[in-house]
């Protein structure tokens, strides 16, 4: 059986070399600029520690990708197609890009350099997919967190590229890629500046018993003071609308998937990713090796362990997302 | 400056459907219509024999007729529903990329403003496959929409912007509607046919926020470019797009015609356009700033 490749979040040059450490097969991460979807202060690389975690994580056996998976901003794509060359030439195993033109520009002009397609290109079936592999080489897909198991091994079955799945972290409930809820919200949108319901659009404020978090000018969460005080992502938030009053969008749950890797490999998936760039070595390192144990206990024919991770997942609440149909 | 009537968002009767299609046809100071399902699949066979008969009628009274296509492609009758869109004799609007693999070599087709098309690279490329002109998605700031309407000459595609209705904000996998009636999306009842405008979905401290409708979500405000035609104008912008709301669609069109014509000033034409949506504010942050929801003067 081929193992499946264990793809992990590397937000810093530290937190690299601990996925690294930690078993995985590869860490993605990104430049500390507008050009990667995790554009947090205090994470992201510099062109020197790219280039010095590429040869750390190759003289491990681990591949670096370098994720540039925002889209260009009008006037300034220079910026991106920096971010582009200069990942090729630290090294970098393949570069994960959304945009279009982006796409267009590194296929021509990187003729060398593997292409993968980001999750936030939203290619959500085998036609699109098709068309990216055939117009520009693309080798490698990154599923949308809106497929069930069944539709991703009907997707392998008609597509020349390998799939990446996310197994764990993070669960954006909207079609990645294509979400603006946060600019509404904020004037920052995780297409055009790398950031969703960002931190400094958050307030914390107290009403009587109750602690209200509002995100700009709206209010996400009002919880009694004894409750945890979620953090406003926009689409975790309570709402009311007709007769509903709740988690309109999504409960406050996170991916895990781990019970359904034997289903995603059957599926044919080639990549296994785990999302949490802006997460904490100590979270990065028990993540990883939590993984590593269920890919290596899927290839020599174990059961995957049971409810290892739930310390780590938001909430305590997990969830299969789309994997499963009833999701929908 | 052009007008195009986008496609109906909410999920209307058929009836309704077919009367909307012949005032506009009739009535309508508008020279673009885009006709079709963008937002579910499931409600596509509701109206589907409606299309043909509205797109003869709009053709007839001089309007150019373009055919939409779903935002979100992933189930099997939703390709093929993409995949048919192709084949009804004229050119068809994208909305996800899966479409150029469908579109025949040479066949014209639109943009909508569900692609993500926020530079000149991604212009330039599908320009260059054909494109005929680009709606750009609403939350792009004037700054990269004047940067985009200078550079599409050169490319042969032109430039359209959303204008006036609510403004689509996200599409998912998961049915809103369905969620919030306890319904599962396979067995949905159709909900979403009792908002047309979508549901209102408030805060918990009652602040109108966004409005839901089926997999989409659309902004709780409607948009209103009606402030910024002169500026998108000066850009060389070719047309603004009106997104179909349940009011006065024909003086909506007279509002947007006369402004772009200078018949009327900025703050006259938001005055009138705000007495035809009295339960809907407006909002222009996304071209003007802050934030998406902002209205500025």
């Amino acid at each position: 059986m081929t193992p499946l490749e264990l793809i992990c979040p590397a937000g810093t040059p530290s937190s690299l070399r601990t996925a690294v450490n930690a078993g995985a097969h590869a860490v993605y991460c990104g430049f500390a600029d507008e050009t990667n979807a995790r554009n947090f202060p205090g994470l992201n690389f510099s062109r020197a520690e790219l280039a010095e975690g590429v040869a750390y994580a190759r003289a491990r056996g681990a591949r670096v990708l370098v994720a540039i998976n925002t889209f260009p901003q009008a006037g300034r794509e220079a910026l991106w197609h920096a971010a582009v060359a200069d990942a090729e030439a630290a090294g970098a195993h393949a570069v994960i890009l959304a945009d279009l033109g982006l796409i267009a520009h590194a296929a021509e002009r990187h003729p060398g350099l593997r292409l993968h397609l980001s999750v936030q290109a939203a290619a959500a079936n085998a036609d699109a997919i098709n068309f990216y592999v055939e117009t520009f080489g693309i080798r490698r897909v990154v599923l949308p967190r809106v497929l069930t198991v069944e539709e991703i091994a009907a997707i392998n079955r008609e597509i020349a590229c390998e799939t990446e799945a996310f197994v764990f972290g993070g669960l954006c409930v909207m079609a990645e890629g294509r979400c603006s809820l946060s600019s509404y919200a904020t004037g920052k949108s995780p297409n055009m500046n790398g950031v969703c319901s960002p931190a400094s659009h958050v307030v914390y404020r107290q009403d009587g018993a109750d602690l209200v978090a509002r995100l700009g000018d709206f209010t996400i969460h009002r919880v009694g003071k004894d409750e945890p005080a979620p953090y406003p992502t926009l689409c975790k938030g309570c709402f009311k609308a007709g007769p509903y009053a709740g988690h309109v969008f999504e409960d406050p749950v996170s991916l895990d998937a781990a019970q359904m890797i034997p289903q995603l490999a059957a599926a044919g998936v080639t990549a296994l990713k785990i999302e949490g760039r802006q997460r904490s070595r100590a979270y990065v390192e028990a993540v990883v090796k939590g993984f590593r144990r269920a890919v290596d206990a899927h290839v020599a024919g174990r059961p995957i362990p049971v409810g290892a991770l739930n310390a780590l997942t938001e909430g305590q609440r997990t969830t299969a997302g789309a994997y499963r149909k009833t999701w929908r | 400056m052009q007008l195009t009537l986008g496609p109906i968002l909410g999920n209307w009767p058929a009836d309704r459907f077919a009367d909307f299609y012949a005032r506009i046809a009739d009535e309508a100071d508008i020279d673009r219509v885009v006709i079709g399902e963008v937002v579910c699949s499931k409600r596509l066979p509701f109206f589907a024999d409606r299309i043909a008969p509205a797109a003869e009628r709009l053709a007839a009274a001089g309007k150019q007729v373009v055919f939409a296509s779903l935002g979100l492609v992933t189930l099997p009758r939703e390709r093929r529903q993409a995949r048919d869109a192709t084949e009804l004799g004229g050119p068809v609007e994208i909305n996800d990329l899966t479409m150029l693999r469908y579109l025949a070599p040479g066949q014209p087709f639109t943009v909508g403003p569900l692609v993500n098309v926020y530079n000149e690279g991604t212009l330039g490329f599908l320009a260059a496959r054909g494109a005929l002109s680009v709606c750009l998605p609403p939350e792009l700031p004037l700054a990269s929409i004047a940067t985009l309407a200078r550079a599409a000459p050169s490319t042969g595609a032109d430039i359209e912007v959303w204008g006036f209705g609510r403004v689509p904000l996200a599409i998912s996998g998961r049915c809103y509607h369905a969620r919030v009636h306890g319904l599962a999306k396979d067995s949905c009842q159709f909900v979403c046919a009792q908002d047309p405008d979508g549901l209102e979905v408030d805060t918990l401290d009652g602040e109108p926020f966004l409005a839901a409708n089926g997999v989409q979500t659309l902004s709780f405000t409607c948009a209103d470019a009606l402030g910024a035609v002169d500026a998108l104008a000066a850009a060389g912008v070719a047309r603004l797009r009106l997104s179909p709301q349940s009011c006065d669609m024909v003086a909506v069109a007279r509002i947007f015609r006369d402004r772009c014509a200078g018949r009327i000033d900025p703050a006259d034409a938001t005055t009138r356009l705000s007495a035809l949506l009295p339960s809907m504010p407006l909002s222009n942050g996304f071209m003007l700033g802050p934030v998406g929801a902002a209205h500025v003067a």
